[in-house]
């Protein structure tokens, strides 16, 4: 934003990824509605970074979505699927018709992020602490072709207390992956309760500082702090990049926000109609 | 007789693979056990080294192979179980072609004792979809079937054992093993033996030994539990009647287990499982682990003397 010109095209482009952003969340509270199950609350912390980073950085083409040379993404809180199929939906890559099949039998849109069902999923998740770990293989695999493609991961952060997730980062460091950039979506809520009550983490960035990442830290909801926290991530190429971004588990839903119960249960139907009233 | 372990069979099919610039290696510190130290002291640039970190190895190995390249990671059998649902949900689930070895497989491991002993792995391995399960015998049939592995389009583990057993394959009869076929390596009608890993040494001796007493006996090399020749088991029950398997791993849910299952449901036929029944291992030699266990030569001999009288 160094004049006013930049600063314009800028409030512009942030605008439009609000714009998109809302109407992710309100795609996922349907999603999780109609299916009356799954995961909104993460999926609505997440949904921020995910918008800014396919919106302006992540090379991916939904006419080649099995481009070998395309960037790639990894959820690997896997269950955070409606904000992934969201946002494949705003890039092209997934219908709307596509979006209601979310957990339903032979759908597109598996219970869990599926890279075997879902055209533009990267890895199959489900299962916590196995991402960063993948993101790691491929990051490697592009260092051996030669390649600039770039990994990103998103992690949340109770899939920290994952010891996988530690012995991928130590050797991220180890192997000086300039490649692999990483979100930890620090929503401070894990399935039974707050992370604070089920798992002590202190400071997160400090843990990923003690490994040897570099480490960035923002509001993962202020969207002009998203776009440039991964501004930052293109500066460190000498190792990995963390961003751990601070977020509202069910953001943008008064009564999800904040609050254990969303982390996987589904809105009723006078539920939704509050949250769509909200998100217009 | 040469003796050779088929551990270095794989090392020996890694340094054969590199011609293939797709195979990488990726290790969890045991290289020099596994023996794909071999390919990392000529390619280092292609061999990955994760330390002590199996679970880290396996989903590393699952991003190598989606962005095209053909790992093989590997580790000891024990230790590749510490993995075990990450090679079920990042590895098998989404069907990505990794090749896994796990060394030091069974109590013939020996003086390490039962914490390194692996009895279960292929009970494991075998019970997830689309894995490819190899057990191979030897030296050079364990080098030709990783080497096949190279250009299998599923995810695979393979066990090898630690100590020096009979080379039974030279290398021509070697060349001709083919995955998901057993290898008949003696013919009789009396029983079929159907043996992997370091116990198919075993069992030709038991079948020489029974053929000095007027038994004669069909030895198998099945060298690959999954997926397991059925075909070859549906035509010795025709030919033979009644079977002993023979494995260096737990009776339950091994080659015993799966040749059970295939006969149970297709050609109900007399069978006695030579393995490991039901119990964890303990140090020691590895042969001395084996007659200990009721494993050796003279239990095979004896299994298919009883089962013969069950026909």
């Amino acid at each position: 934003m160094s004049t006013e010109n930049g600063a314009e095209e800028k409030y512009s482009s942030i605008g439009e990824l609000l714009e998109t952003a809302k109407k992710c969340r309100r795609n996922i509270v349907q999603m999780v509605h109609r299916a009356n199950a799954g995961h909104p609350g993460g999926s609505l912390s997440a949904i921020d970074m995910l918008v800014a980073l396919y919106k302006t950085r992540l090379n991916v083409d939904p006419s080649n979505p099995d481009d070998p040379d395309r960037d790639r993404f990894i959820m690997s809180k896997g269950h955070a699927s409606p904000a992934v199929y969201s946002i494949l939906h705003e890039m092209g890559f997934l219908s709307s018709e596509d979006l209601t099949t979310y957990r339903v039998m032979g759908g597109v849109c598996q219970g869990h992020v599926d890279m075997k069902w879902t055209p533009g999923v990267d890895f199959s998740a489900g299962s916590l602490g196995m991402g960063l770990s993948f993101g790691l293989g491929t990051a490697l695999a592009a260092t051996l072709d030669g390649s600039s493609r770039t990994s990103y991961v998103m992690l949340g952060d109770g899939e920290l207390q994952e010891g996988q997730v530690w012995e991928a980062a130590m050797a991220a460091v180890h192997h000086e992956v300039g490649n692999l950039k990483v979100f930890v979506d620090r929503n401070r809520i894990q399935n039974d309760d707050f992370c604070e009550k089920q798992m002590r983490m202190f400071d997160v960035a400090e843990k990923w500082s003690g490994f040897g990442w570099a480490v960035h830290e923002c509001d993962g909801h202020d969207m002009n702090a998203v776009v440039e926290a991964i501004e930052w991530m293109d500066t460190i190429t000498d190792g990995p990049a963390v961003v751990v971004a601070h977020t509202i588990k069910g953001k943008g839903v008064s009564f999800m926000e904040d609050n254990p119960s969303f982390h996987g249960a589904a809105p009723n139907d006078e539920q939704l109609i509050l949250a769509m009233e909200e998100l217009e | 007789m040469t003796l050779a372990a088929s551990r270095d069979g794989y090392g020996s099919a890694l340094v054969k693979l590199a011609s293939d610039p797709e195979v990488i290696v990726v290790e969890a510190d045991l290289g020099k056990s596994t023996k794909s130290q071999n390919f990392r002291k000529l390619y280092p640039e292609r061999t990955i080294s994760l330390g002590i970190a199996e679970q880290n190895m396996m989903l590393v190995s699952a991003g190598l192979a989606t962005s095209g390249y053909k790992p093989f990671a590997s580790t000891f059998a024990i230790f590749t179980e510490r993995a075990f649902e990450q090679v079920r949900n990042g590895i098998a689930r989404p069907n990505i072609p990794v090749h896994i070895c796990g060394s030091h497989g069974g109590i013939h491991t020996g003086t390490d004792g039962s914490s390194a002993q692996s009895i279960e792995d292929l009970a494991i391995y075998r019970s997830l979809p689309n894995m490819v399960v190899l057990h191979p015998s030897d030296f050079n049939s364990t080098e030709q079937l990783t080497i096949q592995l190279a250009n299998t389009n599923s995810p695979s583990y393979t066990r090898t054992a630690r100590n020096k057993t009979p080379v039974i394959y030279d290398e021509k009869a070697a060349s001709k093993l083919q995955i998901g076929k057993g290898e008949m390596l003696t013919e009789g009608g009396d029983v079929a033996i159907i043996a992997c890993g370091v116990m198919v040494s075993k069992a030709l001796e038991a079948a020489e030994s029974l053929s000095s007493n007027g038994i004669n006996a069909t030895v198998v090399d099945m060298h690959t539990i999954k997926p397991l020749d059925g075909k070859l088991i549906s035509s010795l029950a025709e030919q033979c009647g009644c079977f002993v398997t023979a494995e260096d791993h737990s009776i339950i849910g091994g080659l015993g287990g799966a040749v059970a299952e295939h006969l149970g449901e297709n050609c109900p036929s007399p069978l006695e499982r030579i393995g490991v029944a039901d119990h964890f291992g303990q140090s020691g030699d590895g042969d001395e682990l084996l007659e200990e266990f009721s494993m050796g030569i003279s239990h095979i001999i004896a299994a298919a003397q009883r089962v013969i009288q069950r026909k």
